[in-house]
């Protein structure tokens, strides 16, 4: 997929959300849903089962309108968190020009996190894409959690952060921390133009 | 027009907290570095957070840096109603020079551009053209570029270029700070626990909060006692029970969201928006900079121009750096050009870069012209000319030519009878002067410099020829007496004359006698000779002739017989040119009777008997010659005789 199209000149990003089970992705887009005017969004698409846990992935289509002369849209993807939807996961991380790792910050879901990390590094390699390349943030949600719940931010970029991406803390219930972290994947996705590499 | 800043507006009576700490760093940083670090600046928040005191402040701080800063603060308002103002007066010129002379440019409420078409229009070209002199431009507004209704797009990318920053509401230990500091302005004191009572309400702005503070200090001011937390909170109308349990974190955060939601999306799409901009757009900016700086220089940015239309972006740099050498040529073969000829280089096709090879051409055409005028002769070193009593003023006056060319006689006029080695002197002045470091010497006889007059005329090339010739560091013409009727050229070396000497290149010249005493010469030509130094060469002494005839003899490589010499030198010779014919005579006389040349054949030759070899064959007059007859000298003597029939025909005559 093509990041930029120069000829119908089109900015389209893919951004996916992806983490363990139950760490708040799809609340992120629920959050970021509710902050984006009615005109610039479209239908959210969410597939969640009775219980509320994604059961193919969540869509969310943001028009940015006309940045620089281009139409501009960033596509938002949840994958299943669950580990036996791998095959879907992996489906709706092809393409992607962004990850946002959503992680769980509360410490007995450490080893998810690091599970998932691990899947989503393996799941890149079976489209050929290295994980150093992509652009990459790390989201610790959850940090509402009373604090001997959870990990601080700063224990878990020790324990999942080694490449040093940008991580942002947050409460993606009452929406600490989402835009920052969707602001700063856009921002390395975005770069990534003036790379003029596109990627997959 | 412009508002004065308001002296209370600087940033040390700003309170900075984490909402607009970056707001003020930026500005800090515009004021110390204008029109360098982002530039524009466009800071934005709601009204009633300080977009003003710190647009002011800038300004302040701008003008403490560097007092002689010409600095501007005005609202749009300010600006549009000056602008018409202007306009009306037919003054729209002068207007926006005035404003592109600005250093550091601040304008406020920018958000009143909302279906303001042709101040949009005006805005863009005063932010670019300050953009482009450096200069710096503070915007403020009320909400993010991308907000701004109707705003046109490429403003929105030109604001989002720079940098834009938000001051977002002050958090509560600001607020409690802001509370504090204006309360110790006002001379109030308040109960502990009041002021953090008051700062725990969420004002959407510092003006209301600063209201709030106002009640406080009136109703203290009226009841004559100290007001406590509670009572404070009573008089304000806030909810005791938020504002007792306000632990602080947990009443904003539903609050905040809410108040904050429609802004989060689109400070989102502001960073957006910059990001893009400064990616996408990046190489659009870069030539568009490289086609105004062009333009600028007066050059043709077709090619530039044609690179923005196309969609891709492939090699931009590239081609900027083609386009870039391209003109750094055609920067040198202009002033090359230049040199050889000033008018040439004016030319156009100097600059377009889109078309080189014309230019290359026209170049070539200007060299190929324009080679270097007629050296001197390399067959008169100065070292082998003959000095004495005779030519040593002239001599003289030479070596000082030499020694200061331009300087000292200007021009220098060498006059004397035919032969006396006028030429010799000329040519040999000439040589040492192209010694000289980038020496261009001229040296030609006028003839020569008549003849190339009219070929150039003829071939309508007379600015290349004037062109070549004004490249000379020093103009020699021989036998200037040639000028003689011809008008044209002496018009031509009149002016060239004035240039020169103007320039201080060195002028000399050649004439047969002094020049008052030529014909056919304008006034103003024989006046200018004679402005210089006017040198005569006289005819060659015995001491002369000598020194000559040694030189020549040893050039033939002959044994300098001293009565040789003294017989040669003896001789009334009235020239050099003559000694060395005489010379010549004696010698292959000698050769031809295969004898040494001694003073006896020299007498033979000169006087005597003519040498075999040369009467066979030759009509001579039939006279015979004895040495010591009637005929003294046979020199004298006719020995080549009109052929017959010429003769006939010069009788019937």
């Amino acid at each position: 997929m093509s990041l930029v199209n120069f000829t119908t000149r089109e900015i389209t990003c893919k951004i996916v959300y992806y983490g363990p089970g139950r760490s708040g992705k799809t609340t992120n887009l629920h959050y970021v849903y509710g902050r984006v005017p009615e005109t610039r969004r479209g239908r959210m698409v969410s597939l969640a089962t009775q219980t509320d846990r994604t059961l193919f992935f969540d869509f969310l289509p943001i028009d940015l309108g006309q940045i620089s002369g281009f139409s501009t849209r960033f596509q938002l993807y949840t994958v299943p968190g669950q580990v036996y939807y791998n095959a879907t996961r992996r489906l709706v991380l092809q393409g992607a020009d962004g990850v946002v790792f959503v992680g769980d910050s509360q410490a007995r879901q450490l080893d998810e996190n690091i599970e998932s990390l691990q899947n989503l590094q393996s799941n890149l390699l079976e489209h050929g894409v290295d994980v150093r390349t992509m652009p990459l943030v790390m989201q610790y949600n959850k940090q509402d959690l009373p604090a001997e719940l959870i990990l601080t931010p700063a224990d878990l970029d020790d324990a999942l952060n080694f490449r040093s991406v940008p991580s942002f803390p947050a409460d993606a219930l009452h929406g600490k921390g989402v835009f920052e972290t969707l602001k700063g994947i856009s921002e390395l996705v975005l770069k990534k133009l003036a790379a003029g590499s596109p990627t997959v | 027009m412009t508002s004065a800043l308001n002296p209370r507006f600087t940033f040390e009576t700003f309170v900075v907290g984490a909402a607009n700490r970056l707001a003020v760093t930026a500005g800090r940083t515009v004021a110390e570095n204008p029109g360098s670090a982002y530039n524009p600046l466009f800071i934005y928040s709601g009204s009633g957070l300080g977009k003003t005191h710190v647009l002011m402040a800038i300004g302040h701080a701008a003008k403490a840096i560097a007092s002689q800063l010409n600095i501007e603060y005005l609202t749009l308002d300010e600006y549009v109603e000056a602008f018409h103002a202007a306009i009306a007066a037919g003054q729209g010129d002068a207007f926006r020079r005035r404003f592109q002379n600005v250093d550091v440019l601040l304008v406020d409420d920018v958000q009143f551009l909302t279906n303001r078409k042709e101040m949009q229009a005006e805005l863009l070209r005063l932010t670019e053209a300050l953009q482009q002199s450096g200069h710096q431009i503070v915007l403020a507004s009320d909400r993010p570029p991308a907000e701004i209704a109707d705003l046109d797009e490429r403003l929105i990318s030109r604001f989002s270029g720079g940098l834009v920053v938000d001051m977002g509401i002050p958090d509560y230990e600001t607020r409690v700070a802001i509370l504090r500091r204006k309360a110790e302005e006002r001379g109030s004191k308040f109960q502990p626990g009041v002021l953090e009572a008051v700062a725990k309400v969420e004002y959407p702005n510092v003006r209301e909060l600063m209201g709030a503070l106002n009640r406080l200090i009136a109703f203290q001011a009226v009841n004559d006692m100290p007001i406590n937390a509670e009572a404070a909170s009573k008089v304000l109308g806030i909810p005791t029970g938020a504002s007792a349990a306000g632990s602080s974190a947990a009443s904003p955060a539903a609050a905040s969201s809410a108040a904050a939601s429609p802004d989060e999306f689109s400070q989102f799409l502001t960073d957006v928006t910059a990001t893009v901009g400064k990616a996408v757009e990046a190489w659009r900016a870069r030539v568009t900079e490289a086609v105004l700086r062009w333009e600028g220089e007066g050059y043709r940015t077709g090619r530039l121009e044609k690179l923005l239309e196309q969609d891709t972006p492939a090699a931009v740099d590239d081609a900027i750096a083609a386009y870039v050498q391209d003109v750094e040529r055609l920067k040198a073969l202009e002033a090359e050009v230049a040199v050889l000829d000033p008018q040439a280089a004016g030319e156009k096709v100097f600059r377009d870069p889109d078309d080189m090879d014309a230019a290359e051409a026209a170049a070539g055409k200007v060299r190929d012209g324009a080679a270097p005028p007629p050296a001197p002769s390399a067959a008169f070193p100065f070292d082998s000319y003959v000095a004495g009593p005779s030519n040593e003023v002239a001599l003289n006056a030479a070596r000082d030519v030499i020694g200061k060319p331009g300087k000292k006689y200007n021009p220098l006029v060498i006059v004397g009878k035919s032969g006396l080695g006028k030429t010799h002197l000329l040519n040999a002045i000439g040589l040492e002067l192209a010694k000289k470091k980038n020496a261009i010497v001229a040296c030609l006889s006028t003839q020569a410099f008549v003849d190339e007059l009219i070929g150039a005329i003829d071939g309508n090339r007379v600015d290349w020829w004037r062109a070549r010739f004004r490249r000379a560091t020093a103009l020699l013409l021989d036998d200037i007496h040639l000028l003689a009727g011809k008008e044209r050229t002496q018009e031509e070396l009149f002016n060239l004359f004035n240039q020169l000497v103007d320039a201080d290149r060195q002028l000399i010249f050649t004439a047969p006698s002094h020049p008052n005493t030529l014909h056919g010469l304008e006034e103003r030509i024989v006046s200018r000779l004679e402005g210089g130094l006017v040198v005569e060469i006289a005819e060659p002494d015995k001491e002369l002739r000598r020194s000559v005839l040694e030189r020549l003899l040893t050039q033939q490589r002959l044994p300098r017989e001293p009565a040789l010499v003294d017989y040669l030198a003896d001789r009334p010779i009235d020239s050099v040119r003559s000694l060395t014919g005489v010379v010549q005579r004696v010698v292959e006389a000698a050769a031809a009777q295969d004898a040494p040349v001694t003073a006896g054949l020299a007498r033979e030759v000169l006087e005597g008997a003519p040498p075999p070899r040369r009467t066979t064959g030759f009509r001579t007059s039939g006279i015979v010659v004895s040495s010591a007859g009637g005929v003294r000298s046979r020199e004298k003597m006719v020995w080549d005789w009109p052929a017959a029939g010429d003769r006939v025909i010069e009788d019937l005559r």
